[in-house]
């Protein structure tokens, strides 16, 4: 993002975490609420980013185990006579999403408990930080119209 | 012709009642036909590559006015930020602004690959200043509360108020209209302001408002409070209390129930269609003020039809439902899964025979009703023999049109008020058509 912005910038989405990061602002006269909100913000952004890149890196990684197990199986190589890659039709992949969903379910409802409070507190403080700068605002212009 | 001046000298408001009931079939059709339109553009493009050959000529095809909108706004915000940066960036940006074109048209709603993020421009790799852009935010806002989802509720919404057995009235209609599309927007932008990480991780959903940043959290709840509040006050106040609390409940149901339950247990398929019934039933208490055994007879087939609609959608998104963490049956039971949509079409018969017993429609509506039923209970029928994608995409897809065509027949089937109290009379819907021509 270029220097002179005074805004965030939103960037692609990430390779493993298909979250498309932030680069957040950070205005010289920065009030303590302020700081929190963006601190919270970065708190979550990096959290998040944690968490869904290991998640889809260990789907990845036992979707191909899966693959290959089933392959070999099957006496099949990973690779046939074109180089293609071999696949499984969608009903044997069937059964490794069903164990995957049951074996992360744990993991997914905590996850969830931490992103709902952690959005709502965000929100809530960007209301917060809303609020105080239309006070400011509204407080100067009733300066600049009394002078 | 006699026997209807005297009704109206009796000082009953049929005459308004009954040349909008006959545009009001017009339109119906006319509506009927347009979603239908909408639906195929919508979910055509949402076809994987490899399924259908058709998909990709059809989104070059969308004229959408939102598209359209996203299309000029993208443009504009391109050459708005040529100028900070150095010219020489102009000629990279032109060409990205095709791309950016070629992708909002096929982007919006495609599911174009396989891969979890797949299918990116040049324009969607660049880094975006997250400010809100005035003329993008009707986009945005749009995209946020799935205006579409939202006609369609609109729109089974209506069906239900024409279907209530009560002369039309037109600001009662457009009060609950609105009213009902004002709640389905907040409920909408409230399932999206929850759902960012897990929009971001599913192909469908990666191109959404909040997921790309194009829009604060704060601000979709603001504007989600902005709608919810005024539809539901709109309800309660403009038209009865007993549709404001339904609408009230509807939100609730959809954004704290529904949404956080997608992620816990495969109950949360009932509860979605649920929420699918409802707004029928708020069409028809909103007519009638009370809530009688024809409301429930239409949520009960509204009921019905979410679940072969759903459970072939969910058949072919399984492995991102995996991914995602959506306990969804077709990942977890999917024997269940076939077998519920299979028993829902059957119910979808049963419904539509029960229909003249409670005196909604004549005998006319589950005889012409029933080859469409049959169909889609084949359909559902093949679904649960085969338990493969081509056989979930038939069944997925006749849902679409299944719908609107079985509340189009059940509208022209309709028992007119008329009819209920001079029986002997007249002898089938097909006359009811012809009475209201007859009137000048």
């Amino acid at each position: 993002p270029p220097a002179h912005s005074h805004s965030d910038w939103i960037g692609p989405p990430d390779k493993h975490s298909n979250l498309r990061p932030i680069i957040f602002y950070v205005p010289p006269e920065e009030s303590a609420l302020e700081r929190r909100l963006r601190e919270a913000r970065q708190e979550a952004q990096a959290s998040n980013q944690r968490f869904w890149a290991r998640h889809n890196r260990a789907f990845r990684q036992e979707k191909e185990e899966f693959i290959y197990s089933r392959l070999k199986a099957k006496g099949l190589e990973m690779r046939d006579e074109s180089g293609q890659k071999a696949t499984l039709n969608a009903e044997e992949m069937a059964e490794f999403y069903k164990d995957f969903l049951t074996k992360n379910f744990k993991k997914h409802l905590q996850y969830n408990r931490d992103w709902y409070k952690r959005n709502f507190r965000i929100t809530f403080l960007m209301g917060q930080v809303a609020l105080v700068r239309a006070l400011r605002w509204l407080r100067r212009r009733k300066k600049s119209v009394e002078q | 012709g006699f026997f209807v001046w005297r009704l109206r000298n009796t000082g009953i408001p049929q005459i308004p009642c009954r040349f909008v009931h006959l545009h009001r079939v017009a339109n119906d059709r006319l509506i009927t036909f347009q979603y239908f339109n909408f639906l195929k553009r919508m979910y055509v493009t949402q076809c994987n590559k490899d399924l259908s050959q058709r998909a990709k000529p059809k989104s070059d095809s969308i004229v959408s006015p939102f598209r359209e909108l996203q299309q000029l706004d993208q443009e504009k915000k391109v050459v708005y930020k040529i100028s900070p940066v150095s010219p020489v960036h102009q000629s990279w940006s032109e060409t990205s602004s095709r791309n950016e074109l070629r992708e909002v048209k096929s982007a919006a709603e495609t599911e174009d690959s396989v891969i979890p993020v797949g299918g990116e421009s040049r324009e969607d790799r660049r880094w975006k200043e997250m400010k809100v852009q005035l003329d993008d935010l009707p986009g945005i806002l749009a995209r946020l509360s799935k205006i579409k989802l939202t006609a369609l509720v609109v729109s089974t919404a209506s069906a239900g108020f024409a279907m209530a057995p009560v002369p039309f009235e037109l600001t009662c209609f457009l009060f609950t209209s609105l009213g009902t599309g004002l709640a389905s927007c907040a409920a909408n932008s409230i399932n999206q302001f929850f759902e960012v990480p897990f929009d971001s991780n599913m192909n469908r959903t990666k191109n959404r408002p909040l997921v790309r940043g194009q829009i604060s959290p704060l601000l979709a709840v603001c504007f989600a409070a902005s709608c919810g509040i005024p539809g539901i006050a709109l309800l309660t106040l403009g038209v009865n209390s007993l549709t404001g609390a339904l609408g009230a409940f509807n939100i609730f149901l959809y954004t704290c129930c529904y949404t956080p339950l997608k992620r816990m247990s495969i109950a949360n398929t009932w509860v979605g269609a649920v929420v699918g019934a409802i707004p029928p039933i708020m069409g028809w208490t909103a007519a009638t003020g009370s809530l009688d055994a024809g409301a429930l007879l239409l949520g009960g087939i509204l009921y019905s039809w979410q679940f072969p609609h759903f459970n072939a959608l969910s058949w072919g998104l399984r492995e991102e439902y995996s991914r995602g963490g959506y306990c969804m049956m077709s990942v977890t039971h999917p024997g269940l899964c076939r077998r519920v949509a299979l028993h829902h079409c059957f119910a979808l018969i049963g419904l539509s025979t029960v229909a003249p017993v409670l005196d909604i429609t004549t005998w006319t509506f589950p005889i012409i009703s029933l080859p469409i039923n049959l169909y889609i209970s084949y359909l559902g029928f093949r679904f649960y023999r085969d338990a493969d994608r081509s056989s979930s995409r038939k069944l997925f897809f006749c849902s679409l049109w299944h719908l609107p065509m079985l509340l189009l027949v059940m509208f022209t089937c309709k028992k007119s008020v008329l009819e209920k109290e001079d029986k002997g009379d007249l002898r089938g819907g097909s006359h009811e058509m012809a009475l209201e021509i007859r009137l000048p």
